[in-house]
């Protein structure tokens, strides 16, 4: 029975029926987008040195509609449009955050954040430590990446692997609605720089959320906040599925199409890749005993790479074959119709997976 | 902010003078210069003043402390320049010659207002009022910024050319948001004016209005490379106008006319009539670092020429003349530089003495569990060697 139907019915006072009616609101399933746009209201509510800039976040709401509302809302001096000039938008994030504020900035798509890359690598990246911890500068670059949009080039790099390999720099990215929410205020909140990786394949996904629910629960457990925890996606006892992102709905797949085939698989999302939660990691690993790990960018040098090269070397006597990867391949990111060749595939991860020396 | 209330700001400042906004934005005919070479004041017609672009003489109380700190700025150049002969610092790009422009990109600020500098200008850092050792901590290898950024509002000398100059307009941006009336002075190089973000940070500081002075100290080269291989621009003052800013080009020897433009583009900042440009005409006498051969790229003549122009001289000679340097102050000025420099060199002769273990401090604010692994392998390994 819905809400008005009840109330209609007399059976419940209004004051319930409104109640009732919030409830039914909260249970209809978020948007991936969505949680991060309650994520950047709910932040320039509770923190006045919130502000947020970058190209058409203003009117239109960002590209990707993430700020939607959010002028309208707070005002032009909270969220705001910028001159076309990528550097110029962190370099000019660095400078507000030097000077107490907390920027959070939109960088349009991955492969347009590179002319940021000085700022970023040079100065976000190393001021704290160049002033021995007395200047941090607590901002985040938001940056939607990766493929599977049918994205033309320049629009769907996986790019984390850049920053991941600079100190300095957290790397954060959710592949949940729920996390989108949670990650989103963390990294807000981190007296670090976070880049915020958003996997714009998921902008639309949904899920069955409490939004004002996760708000309270965040404000209420900041102090005991889990920043850079891994979290079992899939709790399974045979293989671990190591990956983040936009790969873990993929993994999750895999694992699925696994499980009818009666082998019983972890999946493991990294959520932050900076910094890295070795601990989640191994202790799955030396109880399935073999691992995949999966990444949407191009393998060599990447994330997925690091993540191997740390199980081996932590792992190593709990193994019983080698740890594979499952990555994208190293060319360019291609054309449109072409990039469901390049992306790892479910099927791509379960001929990893039976290559994991099963035949005892 | 729409572009329409930006012209209207321009318009009512250049209302303020009685000029149009063009050439209001567009530096005066001439390069502002109150001083010859040899210390006397130029008559009023050679000055290059004109409507809109009037430069009033500073007061003598504030000539003599620019004049002091000109002075101790010279000495602290030479200083360094032998620290590093023997060996006692690593690296020292020298202002010698610039000392003017160093000191009035400082003076001209209030406590509130923020300084950006570069590699070049440990001068004006001082100036600003960091203490010698820690501005020259990075120089000697020690740490790669010595000194309290928020306590003395200078952000950290950049390598980078011209990033510090967006770090410069975030500084204003967020004051602006707050309501506060910091004014921001911002230094590059005239070879540095070539980079993208001179340009990014310009147009950023013009499209939101805000109280940046970009001040260019215009020294002739980039290393090697003159400044006609770096712009066809009539001036870099010029660039200004394409930005809808002001600009002004200066003797950059002349601590006067220095003064006089800089206190008054801080006053027009502080006014709210938005970001200005300053190019000042100067004169690198040394080489780019220690570590340069200048010979392989400009004649002794020219650098003698420039020695002719000398700031220091200049402005000993105009105080001098007209009766506002007498002995004592004179001798009171010569030792505070002395004073200085024996600071630098005693500290310098001190060996810099940083625990290693600080190197995994400062990356996060909470070192990772990766970097305490790491701490611990070097801590090990430094336990070993000393046993
Ligand atoms: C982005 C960047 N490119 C190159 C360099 C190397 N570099 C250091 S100083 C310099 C010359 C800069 O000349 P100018 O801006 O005129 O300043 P000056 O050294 O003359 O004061 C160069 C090329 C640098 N520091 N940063
Ligand atoms: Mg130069």
């Amino acid at each position: 029975m819905t809400a008005t139907a009840s109330a209609v019915n007399g059976n419940v006072s209004a004051e319930t029926a409104q109640a009732a009616a919030a409830k039914a609101a909260a249970n209809q399933p978020v948007t991936f987008g969505k949680a991060l746009n309650t994520a950047l209201a709910d932040a320039l509510t509770a923190d006045e040195s919130v502000v947020i800039f970058g190209e058409d976040v203003g009117v239109l709401g960002g590209v990707f509609r993430i700020t939607d509302g959010l002028t309208a809302r707070f005002g032009n001096t909270r969220c705001f449009d910028t001159p076309l000039a990528e550097s110029g938008i962190v370099g000019m994030a660095v400078g507000m955050a030097m000077n107490d504020m907390r920027p959070v900035i939109e960088m349009q798509f991955d492969a347009f954040a590179y002319p940021a890359f000085e700022q970023i690598a040079s100065h976000v990246a190393k001021m704290r430590n160049r002033t021995r911890g007395r200047l941090p500068l607590p901002m985040v670059i938001r940056i939607p990446y990766a493929g599977g949009v049918g994205g033309v080039e320049h629009h769907c790099d996986s790019s984390e692997a850049y920053y991941a390999h600079t100190p300095g720099l957290k790397v954060f990215t959710p592949s949940t609605v729920s996390d989108a929410y949670l990650m989103l205020r963390e990294a807000i909140d981190s007296p670090d720089p976070v880049v915020f990786f958003e996997p714009k394949k998921l902008y639309w996904s949904k899920d069955q959320v409490d939004l004002e629910e996760l708000a309270e629960q965040y404000e209420s457990q900041r102090a005991a906040k889990a920043e850079g925890k891994a979290r079992i996606a899939r709790p399974g006892t045979d293989a671990t599925l190591v990956t983040y992102g936009p790969s873990v709905s993929v993994a999750l797949e895999a694992a699925k199409i696994a499980a009818e085939e009666g082998r019983n698989l972890e999946v493991i999302d990294i959520r932050t890749i900076v910094p890295f939660d070795d601990e989640t990691v191994s202790a799955s690993v030396r109880k399935t005993g073999r691992a995949v790990v999966i990444g949407e960018a191009q393998g060599f040098v990447s994330v997925a790479s690091e993540i191997t090269a740390r199980i081996q070397e932590r792992c190593f006597h709990s193994l019983a074959a080698p740890v594979l990867r499952v990555t994208g391949f190293d060319i360019p990111f291609p054309a449109p119709t072409l990039e469901k060749h390049h992306l790892p595939s479910a099927e791509r991860i379960l001929d990893a997976v039976d290559q994991l020396q099963w035949e005892a | 902010m729409s572009s329409e209330t930006r012209e209207d700001l321009i318009a009512e400042v250049s209302r303020k003078f009685g000029i149009s906004p063009e050439d209001y934005m567009l530096p005066a005919r001439h390069m502002i210069n109150l001083l010859n070479p040899d210390g006397s004041l130029r008559s009023h017609e050679e000055q290059g003043t004109e409507p809109g672009h009037e430069y009033p003489l500073p007061s003598p109380a504030e000539l003599i402390r620019a004049y002091e700190a000109l002075v101790v700025g010279r000495r602290v150049n030479d200083q360094n320049s032998a620290l590093v002969r023997q060996g006692r610092m690593a690296v020292y790009p020298s202002s010698h010659g610039q000392e003017a422009c160093q000191v009035a990109a400082a003076l001209c600020l209030q406590d509130g207002d923020w300084l950006f500098p570069t590699y070049r200008d440990s001068v004006a850092v001082m100036t600003k009022g960091v203490a010698p050792m820690e501005v020259m901590t990075s120089f000697r290898g020690e740490w790669h910024c010595g000194y309290d950024t928020k306590q003395y509002k200078v952000a950290p000398m950049a390598t980078p050319l011209t990033t510090q100059l967006l770090h410069a307009v975030g500084v204003a941006h967020a004051a602006k948001l707050r309501g506060e009336n910091t004014v921001v002075v911002a230094m590059c190089g005239d070879g540095a004016t070539s980079e993208g973000d001179f340009h990014e940070a310009l147009n950023f500081a013009a499209v939101f209005h805000l109280p940046v002075i970009f001040f260019v100290q215009n020294n002739k080269y980039a290393i090697s490379v003159p400044l006609s291989s770096q712009s066809a621009a009539p001036s870099l003052a010029h660039k200004a106008v394409g930005y809808g800013m002001a600009g002004e080009r200066v003797d950059g020897n002349d601590l006067i006319a220095l003064m006089a433009i800089m206190g008054r583009a801080v006053r027009l900042a502080r006014e709210g009539g938005g970001p200005l440009l300053i190019e000042a005409h100067t004169y690198r006498m040394q080489a780019h670092t220690n570590a340069d051969d200048d010979k392989r790229y400009r004649e002794d003549a020219e650098v003698a020429e420039w020695v002719a122009k000398d700031p220091v001289k200049r402005m000993e000679s105009y105080l001098a003349d007209s009766g506002l340097l007498g002995d004592e102050v004179s001798e009171r000025i010569s030792a505070h530089a002395e004073q200085v420099a024996k600071t630098l060199r005693d500290g310098m002769n001190q060996e810099a003495d940083t625990d290693p273990a600080e190197l995994f401090n400062h990356v996060y604010s909470q070192p990772t569990a990766q970097l305490k692994e790491q701490a611990a392998l070097l801590a090990d390994e430094l336990a070993r060697e000393e046993a």
